[in-house]
């Protein structure tokens, strides 16, 4: 019974010395300088001492404040990937026309261009926007910390085991060839064999449980621990959008959490929900992950439309203009955004009405959108304006999101999106409200928000270089993508015949080139504020003369966030305590009742990781040991009573009393 | 009216103009189902420049207005002023207004720009002549190039595509293996060529010319490439070249087309004189493997509430596999096992389930 019994095979799986590109120099240099740094980094780590601190402070950390700055962290080192996988693809398509096919043969190129779309939207956006989130919205709602903080843990952990997957596939067989939604049936088994769909499958399944849990946290968070008179309608618009997101995100992530389950099972056991030989049909993939796909377009913009709410009031000196009418027009965009998802695909045979349907449905969103957009106008109108770093994101975001919302209209009408769809023309319209929305909006969000998470200020002469690289970057490499999709320039492709058309990626590589001195240009800002942060320091815990709870605690704040609980009377409730005159307590403590780190959740999303990687694998000894050991350690902390203590009123009083002295100093 | 037309020829002069720089075949199109989508293009652009413009253009002079400057110290200041009805009614009516007006333009539009509707005029001011009978062309993308069949003339093409001027072409899409999407920018807008399925364009050449065509949607590795030319001609040189073919002698036998579908990368036009009975059916309904039984047989039986248990045996399997870069092994492909061969009954006798054989 055991004669054809191939203990390596058995171990092993499907991973063998083949797997590890050493053929590859573009792979082998990249695993060499990655060794290289991550063995320079983990060195000084431990040369430094620091781990027991990482893991005691951070890793372990089940403080919002402390996940929300590792889930931006996270982001902006999962940008830096991102963006390497852009600038290849724009030096590839900017030399490889007529006889020059380039340096990267269409194997490699195919794997950049779905990693690329993968790690910006999943492990660059959705980190950003879950970093900003976990990190202002309880400060906002005046609560000490989310609903379930445990669990706000074990999600940023699990984001990061999906990150830390998708990685691995760099060096160990290769990530998908298939686009970042992975269409079946080219991602089917027939078509797509060796282990790169799989990468896809098991990245996005760990990281979407977290995704999840972390917007059932939100939600609980949002609706049951705002502080005393904060009804739904004094609420900071920013929690509001954050409320809509995380509505958008439970209500939506089960989907992909489905459709993933049903591609793995056509992969893993045979099935055939997505292939014709037994009846299944590929359209209803592209239903399924368009029905989550369109919400998460959503997902990813409502939160930094609240950013930018939230900047352009402060930065203005202005209340909000038109409150309501902003929190009506974000849920009429949540509802909305449901209802769209088959504009995706006009061009795959639907009938006129089913077309005209989808297209006007979709030309619907474009109202409130607009009307938020004038809002934020007349938000500035007799304003008093700074353009700080944040306002010029902002500013910024306005000017170039608009003409984004313009092509996508363009693109719901159905007989223009025959013609525009698949082409460059829409890799430039999802650029432009992408980076234009999303990328401006985190970065106005972190700018905004940092004084508050370290006590210092961003530095604002490099801040302001990086936004003017990376707008006049964006304009530069995205303009021409406009121009190529008028002429018939196709999505995807490695290789141009026509010579006419490579002056235009030239223009978009040098804008690339201009983007990348913007991120620089953010690196090196990061580098002069560690450097200069006595200069830049946040003493008041009001950098902005903001206007929401947030700025009315110590920066950084302290763990409990609030000494006391605040009441709130106003929409902007610290610009209105301002003006009544609010005194901070300064004795009457009592004690705090906080939860309790634990190191559960890096554990539980470490053990995913290695499942993941298993069954990517096939090794399937270490798939079932690592999935016993999940639900060992699972129902093992469910166990773990000792998940709370106090902060005694004596440590409250000295964390204040030294915030009251560092306030007197600086007067 | 007259005036307004005046205006939008202008325009369209203008545009076409700005973009002969630059050759954008989407807007200079050479068929007039791609000319009425440029046209559309152009006036939702219009239409939406109408409340894009002054929104950018208030950005721009409220920042510069209200900036906080010492220059700027009398600007009037409100810090609390944040309602106006009046102002709210128009910042919600604009937008609406615009959307009304292009969503109704996207209804009508959507409806007589439908690919699968027959054409009903040549161009702008031609009709459709009485006794114009379309050209079919049936299309399959394959890995990775483009086979078409023309049942009219009995021949079929590889990469190359060729119909006369003004006459109405019917095309009927398909693929054999993976999605694709068939477009040629200068003749209609593009449809997806999906296996197992059948979707339809219907559209028409108004000058002669070579026009690139090609697939839209990433395919994989050989995709870059996957690109046609099609040829629209006079009826005597489409004659010509259809007699050309045709004295090829060549055929697409069955076996012909497994080979054919093997996957390969920039492919060489190829001309077939003759096409073996039925065979586009048999690629639509997957079945040009004699073993293995067709889609819509496949339907008909679990229509008729299916086989049962019986129907899970069934099976048969295919040692012809797509080979895969970097993969060495892959397990044969196992289907459901035809009830009567493709041969045995040419694909225009249609069975109904009670008369085959079991």
């Amino acid at each position: 019974m055991f004669d054809h019994l191939d203990i390596t095979k058995l171990v092993f799986g499907r991973l063998t010395w083949d797997a590890i590109p050493f053929h590859d120099p573009i792979l082998l240099v990249t695993f060499i300088a990655i060794g290289l740094g991550g063995a320079t980094v983990l060195g000084a780590l431990t040369y430094f001492r620091v781990w027991g601190y990482l893991w005691r402070e951070w890793f372990t950390s089940i403080d919002h404040k402390k996940i929300g700055v590792m889930y931006i962290i996270l982001g902006l080192v999962m940008l830096l990937r991102g963006f390497s996988d852009a600038i290849m693809m724009r030096l590839q398509q900017a030399i490889s026309f007529g006889d020059s096919v380039g340096y990267l043969p269409p194997h490699h190129y195919d794997q950049i261009f779905t990693a690329h779309g993968v790690i910006m939207i999943f492990f660059v956006a959705m980190p950003l926007i879950a970093g900003l989130m976990n990190f202002a919205v309880p400060l906002q709602l005046g609560a000490r910390d989310v609903a379930f903080p445990f669990l706000n843990n074990l999600s940023f952990w699990m984001t990061a085991s999906g990150a830390v997957l998708v990685m691995m596939s760099l060096f160990f067989g290769g990530f998908a060839r298939t686009g970042w939604l992975a269409y079946p049936p080219l991602s089917g088994i027939a078509y797509s064999p060796d282990v790169g769909v799989d990468y896809y499958i098991w990245s996005l399944q760990v990281a979407g449980i977290g995704t999840l849990l972390s917007g059932i946290n939100l939600i609980a968070t949002i609706v049951k621990m705002r502080a005393p008179g904060m009804g739904l309608m004094k609420m900071p618009i920013f929690c509001w959008t954050a409320l809509c997101t995380n509505v958008l995100i439970v209500a939506a992530f089960p989907v992909l959490t489905a459709v993933l389950g049903l591609l793995a099972l056509d992969r893993y056991v045979g099935t055939a929900f997505f292939s014709n030989d037994f009846g299944g049909n590929a359209m209803m993939y592209v239903n399924l992950i368009w029905i989550w796909g369109h919400p998460e377009v959503y997902i990813l913009i409502l939160p930094l439309f609240g950013v930018f709410s939230e900047v352009v009031s402060t930065f203005s000196g202005k209340r909000l203009f038109g409150y309501a009418s902003m929190v009506y027009a974000t849920i009429v965009i949540t509802i909305l955004s449901y209802l769209v998802w088959l504009h995706h695909f006009f061009t795959m045979g639907s009938g006129a009405s089913v077309n005209s349907f989808f297209g006007i449905t979709t030309m619907i969103i474009s109202i409130p959108t607009g009307a938020k957009i004038f809002n934020w106008l007349f938000t500035m109108y007799r304003g008093r304006i700074r353009f700080e770093v944040p306002m010029l994101w902002t500013i910024g975001f306005m000017i170039t999101f608009t003409i984004g919302g313009m092509t996508g209209v363009l693109l719901a009408v159905p007989p223009a999106d025959f013609v525009l769809h698949n082409s460059l023309f829409l890799v430039a319209h999802f650029h432009n409200v992408i980076i234009g929305g999303v990328v401006f909006g985190a970065f106005a969000g972190i700018n905004y928000w940092f004084p508050k998470a370290t006590g210092y200020k961003l530095d604002p002469f490099w801040g302001r270089v990086s936004f003017w690289f990376w707008i006049s970057g964006f304009w530069f490499a995205f303009m021409p993508l406009y121009v190529l999709g008028l002429m018939g320039v196709t999505r995807r492709m490695s290789h141009f015949d026509d010579p006419s058309l490579q002056i235009w990626f030239q223009i978009a590589a040098f804008g690339a080139a201009l983007v990348a001195l913007g991120i620089l240009s953010m690196l090196i800002q990061f580098y002069v504020t560690f450097r200069d942060r006595e200069a830049l320091r946040d003493t008041t815990g009001d950098p902005w003369d903001g206007r929401t709870l947030e700025w009315s605690t110590s920066s950084p704040p302290p763990p409990y966030n609030f000494a006391f609980t605040p009441l709130v009377h106003d929409n902007d409730a610290w610009t209105d305590m301002k003006k009544r005159g609010y005194v901070r307590p300064l004795q009457g403590f009592i004690p705090i009742h906080m939860p309790k780190n634990t190191g559960a959740g890096v554990i539980l999303a470490g053990l995913s990781a290695v499942f993941g990687f298993a069954a990517i694998w096939h090794m399937w000894p270490l798939a079932a040991v690592s999935f016993v050991a999940i639900l060992v350690v699972a129902i093992g902390h469910t166990f773990n009573y000792k998940r709370e203590f106090y902060i005694s009123a004596e440590d409250v009083l000295r964390t204040e009393s030294e915030r009251t002295q560092l306030l007197a100093s600086h007067v | 009216m007259t005036q307004f037309k005046k205006f939008r020829g202008l325009l369209f002069l203008l545009t076409a103009a700005f973009l002969s720089g630059c050759n954008m075949v989407s807007m200079n199109p050479s068929g007039d189902i791609a000319i009425q989508q440029r046209n559309l293009i152009v006036t939702s652009t219009l239409l939406m420049l109408l409340i894009i413009i002054p929104v950018i253009a208030l950005t721009v002079v409220f920042a510069w207005r209200y900036r906080k400057s010492d220059a700027n110290a009398d600007a009037d200041y409100r810090p609390d002023w944040n309602h106006s009805t009046q102002l709210e009614l128009v910042i919600w009516a604009a937008p609406l207004l615009i959307i009304i007006a292009l969503g109704a333009l996207t209804w009508i539009s959507t409806h007589t720009l439908d690919p699968y509707r027959p054409l009903s005029r040549l161009d702008a001011n031609r009709s459709i002549p009485a006794e114009a009978k379309p050209l079919v062309v049936e299309v399959v993308a394959l890995d990775w190039k483009w086979l078409f069949f023309y049942p009219e003339q009995g021949i079929a093409t590889v990469n190359e595509l060729a119909a006369p001027v003004d006459r109405p072409i019917t095309f009927k899409i398909t693929a054999s293996s993976v999605m694709n999407s068939f477009f040629i920018p200068a003749l209609a807008g593009q449809i997806y060529a999906m296996p197992g399925m059948e979707t339809k364009l219907h559209a028409v050449i108004n000058k002669p010319g070579a026009f690139d065509g090609f697939s839209a949607n990433y395919s994989g590795a050989g995709f870059s490439g996957m690109r046609f030319k099609f040829h629209g001609m006079s009826t005597a040189d489409f004659d010509k070249w259809v007699a050309t073919a045709k004295a090829d002698k060549t055929e697409l036998t069955r076996d012909a087309y497994k080979q054919l579908e093997q996957p390969s990368e920039r492919e060489p036009v190829r001309r077939y004189a003759t096409v073996a009975a039925g065979l586009y059916e048999a690629i639509l309904n997957r079945c040009v493997e004699d073993n293995k039984m067709c889609m819509k047989d496949m339907m008909d039986i679990d229509a008729g509430g299916g086989l049962g248990v019986p129907g899970t045996v069934n099976l048969a399997s295919s040692t012809a596999v797509r080979p895969t870069p970097g993969v060495d092994q892959k397990p044969a492909r196992v289907y459901v096992g035809a009830m009567c061969t493709a041969r045995d009954y040419p694909a225009d006798i249609a069975l109904s389930p009670a008369d085959r054989p079991l």
